[in-house]
């Protein structure tokens, strides 16, 4: 594990700790279950943001394909009677064919990532709420899709502890996540292309490509997590549903030691980072803090955690200056984390 | 003509080990138009940060209006009236002519929010417009004015800074010819109001033209000083070479082979009206010369797919092939080891061993996974062959030497099967001893069968290593020269146009 995830972790530790000791109940197993499950489904659209963010992107439509997406789960399959398998994959290919002109708008058009996602926010959100016309879309009395409830939002009981099948998702699409990134050619065109990608191009790296191909990565796992989260919250309001979840991802990712330049992060750092917003979310709750400032705690933890860290690079260059090291800024190599892991 | 205003008098420059000015001198009188002439990295622009005051001579006296200066700063500099046009032009693209020429002393109405008095501003610019007869308005955009107008603005610029010597390095070298004849009337304009201009060109009938005289600078040393009558192309170029070249070249083990690479009336972009045609034949060093901005780089990106070809087609092997990417190129065997070793040739952060394998991955990986044992083992290997000086090839290129790192662009296509190579300028910014090994390695390379194109502005280097030269001239090429004709003369007439 690279030193950057090991603070992140040891911080979790630490502001788990605090919270457990002004209010035991954190360390019920109905809260920490709970707090797994939202780790689940935030995680996967968390890492989903990630692939983006390291080939030098940003992708701010996250929350919006989410409701779109879930909008439209929800009534393939209650409305339309779509075979549940048929309409997830339906959804899944929707989340590609999202990546897939975002991708394209960016690569080959040259639009800012930054103005065609905002774009899509706009427009993916709009189009769920109009879709429902601005209802709430639901499951109604009888609709029941027990192997599908089971397998997104059931609960496996492990040694006791009641594992929620989001969980077990976001293991899966991790080490998978993880093998692609920090094993695999494809992984080193996406953090080569991150760094400089006209040094990318000259040796032979089909950078467009491989850009696009991360906003597919992303649209993809932004659909399997709307489903996810779909199925838990039961029932859609077009309006708010998924807003701000790219705030999220983007501070996941931030945490987990993604650069916004591109060309640095790692997998376990985000999922880090998805833990520590969660349980900050919980502490907000557990603390009897007024759940306005949820918001406000966030930004804050994020802010100090950054400070911190940029504070430790630059001791650690100061001193390896001192000693005379010529290699002192060595800093960043993000492929060389994968050795260390 | 009076007496000069600004003297350099025994100017010399040294860096750690290199002697960059060695004694120059260099007067100027008002309204004196004076010619600097050199090849790539005779001191040019050296001599010209001295006198800008960017660079603190080691040696000699600057004297100014008859004073001599003990030191003298870039504000020194512009308050005796010495401005500068740049080759890249360093204006604003995003405001309008008048913005531009007084960025940072706009005159502005009184108050606490120093908004900008427009008034005065245009009617500061407009009167400075019309003494060039310039064919803009003061509130016209910049982004809407070509290279040439923009070169006027500079120049504006320099006015509005009551400039009493304008410098203009190679300012005529992306102009056409009716832009260049405008600014010969300009620079005759200046001269009439007693404004002196020092004229940095490879262009010698601009000398003839418009110099009052000139000064030959080479390897850092001044080797002539021309006045009005002896002003005369011959003379000119016989001043710029004359350096005995240390023989480095190696002779090929054998004769060349079959032609390789057939580029056939290719265009580039910069040079939509020229096209170039060479032929690059197996076990051959072909040596590209010709001055800076002549296309070769242009040509040499349109090669390796960086660039898409206007016209014209590549052959390899004598098969027509079109290359859209790099990606195309590389699965040929065309090889680029890009000029701009930071931002095209490496990725700094990258280690060794991962940048030597990135164009050929697939070759270290089973099931699509990396193995790094067999990517760290190649990289060693490589470095060993290379005597690449890296501790550890899983440290970031980015802490080696120029040279190290070169050589690292070098392994990377060395550890696949190179039909064609090109360099674009190998050894820049290289140490002697590095260039040597890398002189070696280009004539291994064509011994073992590699076509290789070689782009190179240090004429010691294109003279001492290549086996065929190859001149380009504004996009075009001049001619070829034989291992026989080569001499610095041949070359750099070729490079300025001419014929041999």
């Amino acid at each position: 594990m690279h030193k950057k995830d090991l603070s992140l972790l040891i911080l979790i530790l630490v502001v788990g700790t605090v919270v457990a000791v002004i209010n035991p109940r954190f360390l019920l197993v109905g809260n920490l279950s709970n707090t797994a499950n939202q780790v689940g489904m935030f995680g996967i659209f968390s890492i989903a943001e990630a692939f983006v963010i390291i080939v030098g992107g940003i992708e701010l439509a996250v929350g919006s394909v989410i409701a779109l997406l879930g909008v439209l789960f929800i009534d393939l399959i209650v409305n339309r009677d779509v075979n549940w398998m048929v309409a997830f994959a339906l959804i899944i290919a929707g989340g590609i064919a999202i990546g897939i002109m975002h991708g394209t708008l960016t690569t080959k058009m040259r639009i800012q990532p930054f103005v065609v996602t905002l774009c899509g926010l706009l427009i993916y959100r709009g189009a769920a709420r109009y879709y429902t016309e601005d209802s709430t879309a639901g499951f109604g009395y009888g609709a029941s899709f027990p192997t599908l409830e089971w397998l997104t939002a059931g609960r496996t009981n492990v040694l006791g502890f009641p594992l929620p099948h989001s969980v077990v998702a976001l293991a899966i699409v991790a080490g998978i996540a993880w093998l692609v990134l920090h094993r695999s050619v494809y992984g080193r065109y996406f953090y080569a292309v991150g760094k400089n990608e006209e040094a990318a191009r000259y040796s032979g790296i089909r950078s467009d490509r491989v850009v696009i191909s991360a906003y597919v990565i992303c649209g993809g796992l932004t659909a399997l997590a709307a489903v996810l989260i779909a199925m838990y919250t039961r029932s859609i309001s077009p309006a708010v549903h998924g807003s701000f979840y790219e705030l999220y991802a983007i501070a996941a990712a931030v945490l987990g030691g993604c650069s916004l330049r591109g060309g640095e992060g790692s997998i376990i750092g985000v999922v880090l980072g998805t833990i520590l917003l969660q349980v900050l979310q919980n502490l907000v709750n557990l603390l009897g803090i007024p759940s306005s400032l949820n918001f406000a705690v966030m930004g804050t933890v994020i802010l100090i955690g950054v400070l911190a860290d940029q504070y430790f690079v630059q001791r650690r260059q100061r001193s390896a200056t001192a000693r005379g090291q010529v290699g002192a800024k060595r800093s960043p190599a993000p492929l060389e984390r994968v050795g260390a892991e | 003509m009076g007496e000069p205003f600004l003297e350099l008098i025994d100017i010399g420059k040294t860096y750690p080990g290199v002697v960059a000015l060695d004694h120059v001198s260099l007067s100027v009188a008002p309204g004196e138009v004076v010619a600097l002439l050199g090849e790539n990295g005779a001191g040019k622009s050296t001599l010209m940060r001295v006198l800008g005051g960017v660079v603190a001579p080691s040696s000699g006296t600057i004297r100014i209006d008859g004073v001599a200066r003990t030191s003298y700063s870039v504000a020194d500099a512009i308050a005796a009236g010495i401005a500068f046009v740049h080759q890249e032009l360093n204006l604003f693209d995003n405001l309008d002519v008048a913005g531009n020429v007084f960025i940072g002393r706009e005159p502005v109405h009184g108050g606490l929010l120093k908004l900008i008095d427009r008034k005065t501003l245009l009617a500061k610019v407009r009167p400075l417009i019309d003494r060039l007869g310039a064919d803009f308005a003061p509130d016209t955009p910049l982004a809407e004015l070509s290279l040439a107008q923009r070169q006027l603005v500079e120049i504006i610029k320099a006015l509005s800074l009551d400039a009493r010597c304008v410098i203009m390095d190679e300012p005529t070298s992306s102009l056409t010819l009716s832009e260049t004849e405008r600014l010969m009337q300009v620079i005759a304009g200046l001269k009439a109001d007693g404004v002196s201009v020092i004229f940095i060109t490879h262009r010698l009938n601009e000398v003839m033209q418009c110099a009052d005289h000139a000064i030959v600078l080479r390897d850092g040393r001044m080797v002539g000083a021309l006045t009005r009558e002896e002003l005369n192309p011959a003379a000119m170029i016989r001043l710029m070479i004359g350096r005995d070249l240390r023989s480095l070249y190696v002779p090929p083990a054998a004769p060349p082979g079959e032609t390789i690479l057939d580029v056939a009336d290719a265009v580039t972009s910069t040079y939509p009206h020229q096209a170039v045609s060479l032929q690059l034949r197996r076990g051959e060093i072909l040596g590209l010369a010709g001055l800076v901005g002549a296309g070769r780089t242009e040509l040499a990106r349109a090669i390796f797919g960086v660039d898409p070809l206007l016209a014209g087609g590549i052959s390899v092997d004598g098969e027509p092939i079109r290359i859209a990417s790099p990606r195309e190129a590389i699965d040929r065997g065309i090889y680029l080891i890009p000029e701009d070793r930071k931002a095209c040739g490496l990725l700094l952060e990258l280690s060794m061993a991962q940048n030597v394998s990135l164009p050929d991955l697939a070759s270290y990986s089973s099931f699509g996974l990396v193995d790094t044992v067999r990517e760290t083992a190649n990289a060693d290997h490589q470095r060993e062959r290379l005597k690449i000086r890296a501790a550890d090839v899983k440290a970031p290129v980015g802490t080696l030497s120029g040279g190290n790192q070169q050589k690292v662009v070098l392994a990377k296509w060395l550890s696949m099967r190179p039909k064609v190579l090109i360099f674009d300028e190998p050894t820049r910014g290289i140490d002697v001893g590095a260039k040597q090994e890398i002189y070696d390695m280009l004539r291994r390379l064509s011994d073992a069968g590699v076509a290789i194109l070689m782009i190179s502005s240090d004429m010691e280097e294109v003279i001492g290593v290549s086996d065929r030269i190859a001149v380009m001239h504004e996009g075009r090429i001049s001619g070829f020269l034989a291992r026989s004709e080569f001499s610095e003369h041949n070359v750099l007439q070729l490079a300025v146009g001419h014929t041999v």
